[in-house]
């Protein structure tokens, strides 16, 4: 695990459209929040990670360079990191192994997309080879159906109880959204709603998928003694773990989905997890598809496979449940991709130091966060606690 | 609060030419003439479709090529409603993953051959596991649409 690393503060924007400012100023907001939240100045910073979607999101290429003065990088040592959707998990790992490794005493990390001002859709669809897939790509949404199509008929879960489990997703995210000042969607919906949305990709309606959203987030990393030093109840970085899989999707197996799994394992193994749904007390899990989030709970070991629908439809995962999943509202209430999978991190933060405010679960110690990236090829999972 | 603020359009065009190297240039070559092929790996034994110059597990050469059959069967499918930039066919329309006989992983491509406004037929014909066809392009260019898609053997 290499040195003891601790977050001592993050912010984020109001996600949303953010016509009112640029690009950069975005940024800055962000970044300027996290500081205020440490109680440091950017005199304390050593060096900087950032990480977004594929330039074409927004058009400029290489954002360290726009975003130079914004992240408060003049005259210090930047990092760019992108691994599409899993950028916000990437970028904290990084953070991590910079001060980790005794390098750097505090880094800041920065994630941030203004989806509004691009096309996400065809972006996302120039994610796939030019030869083979892209013509089928369909977006996101075409390959996480299918994905979410094949789980289903693996584990034999019948269509109508799919659908139940996915409209109670959409519908418990859209009530934990209102609890959160940040959220892109702060609207309640019901579960006629959401069954009666129009259809993206069949089964997939358009509530059981997430906005596009502008937004950043800032995340702050220290050594164990400048976190003791500086920060009166610091998140302890607990356990990390990432895997990639084959590029092509027709390779590997989404039901099961090795990337996830292993992520998951990974992070288990170094924070010495071996029940996940008794010793976590939250998670925010990369959700921007209610039918996948329940993927998500089989191979983080939440339940066991295919069961993930009778656990949700018990209310296992709601905010007073066994293991309230996304607290927050989620990634299907708010992503600015590049900033999500580091919004998820510092939700989890937020949760084991006791600061999430209305979306705090109450006495939270160890919280799982997670994002996914690429066409279901890479998956990342950070684990953080109250103690160290 | 948008309208205080002003926004500018810009458009970014960019010309590629991509190379497809010797492996895909001969699966390309293969489909202008009506023959679907693959490589085997020889450490695992895997047949990839589209064929690859390399085992992705094994990262070992493979140097055996294999013809498979014009036909499979569905893995997963979804009915995309969506319109999006770039799209090459006008919604609604079905993609799939097709593991085409003889290989040993899954297959993008359409679907099609049927009435698709019709739901009963489309879940029907749709179960993942039924069993599909190639239809060939009357044009071919040596790309992936020279197959036009597949559709339901009955």
């Amino acid at each position: 695990m290499g040195n003891a690393v601790a977050i001592i503060g993050t912010g984020q924007t109001k996600h949303g459209r953010r016509s009112d400012v640029c690009y950069p100023d975005l940024v800055r907001e962000a970044v300027t929040a996290a500081l205020e939240d440490a109680g440091i100045t950017l005199k304390d910073i050593d060096g900087i990670v950032l990480g977004t979607m594929p330039s074409m999101m927004e058009g400029v290429s290489s954002t360290h360079f726009y975003f130079a003065e914004a992240m408060g990088s003049v005259g210090k040592p930047v990092l760019k990191v992108e691994t599409c959707g899993s950028t916000g998990q990437s970028i904290g790992h990084c953070g991590f192994f910079w001060v980790a490794s005794g390098m750097a005493d505090i880094v800041l990390v920065v994630g941030s997309e203004k989806m509004s001002e691009g096309d996400g859709q065809a972006t996302m669809t120039t994610v796939f080879d030019p030869f083979f897939q892209r013509t089928f790509a369909a977006g996101a949404p075409g390959v996480f159906t299918m994905q979410s199509m094949e789980w289903m008929y693996r584990f034999k879960i019948p269509e109508e109880k799919g659908r139940e489990a996915a409209a109670r997703i959409s519908v418990s995210n859209h009530d934990n959204a209102m609890d959160n000042p940040h959220a892109h969607i702060r609207t309640r919906v019901t579960m006629e709603d959401v069954k009666n949305a129009r259809i993206i990709t069949y089964p997939v309606r358009l509530l059981d998928v997430c906005p596009a959203s502008d937004g950043a987030c800032a995340v702050i990393f220290a050594t164990g003694e400048k976190a003791r030093k500086i920060c009166r109840k610091p998140a302890w970085i607990k356990g990390l773990g990432f895997r990639g899989e084959e590029f092509f999707y027709g390779e590997s197996d989404k039901a099961i989905w090795m990337s996830a799994t292993e992520a998951a394992a990974e992070a288990y193994r170094q924070a010495g997890i071996r029940n996940p749904l008794k010793e976590l007390d939250v998670a925010e899990i990369y959700n921007p598809f209610t039918y996948q989030e329940m993927i998500f709970y089989e191979c983080f070991g939440f339940c066991p496979r295919g069961e993930a629908p009778d656990y949700v439809l018990k209310g296992t995962f709601l905010k007073d449940g066994e293991l309230p999943c996304c607290p927050s509202g989620g990634t299907l209430c708010s992503n600015p991709i590049g900033a999500t999978g580091l919004i998820r991190l510092a939700e989890a933060a937020l949760q084991v130091t006791g600061k999430a405010g209305a979306r705090q679960v109450e006495g939270a110690k160890l919280a799982l966060s997670h994002a996914m990236g690429g066409v279901d090829q890479f998956n990342g999972v950070t684990i953080v606690g109250s103690e160290l | 609060m948008a309208k205080e603020y002003r926004t500018m359009r810009n458009d970014v065009t960019l010309p590629y030419q991509w190379a497809l190297g010797k492996t895909w240039s001969r699966f390309f070559d293969g489909l202008k003439d009506g023959r679907i092929q693959g490589t085997k790996c020889a450490g695992c034994g895997r047949v990839y479709v589209p064929a690859r110059s390399f085992c992705p597990v094994c990262f070992t050469d493979t140097t055996q090529w294999v013809d498979v059959k014009p036909e499979g069967k569905i893995l997963t499918w979804t009915l995309v409603r969506e319109k999006y930039l770039g799209q090459v066919q006008e919604p609604p329309y079905v993609v799939a993953l097709i593991q085409l006989d003889g290989s040993d992983c899954g297959f993008s491509h359409f679907i099609g051959g049927f009435d698709l406004s019709d739901a009963g037929q489309l879940k029907r014909k749709l179960k993942t596991g039924a069993k599909v066809k190639a239809v060939w392009s009357p044009v071919r260019n040596a790309d992936i649409r020279d197959i036009t898609c597949f559709v339901p053997v009955e």
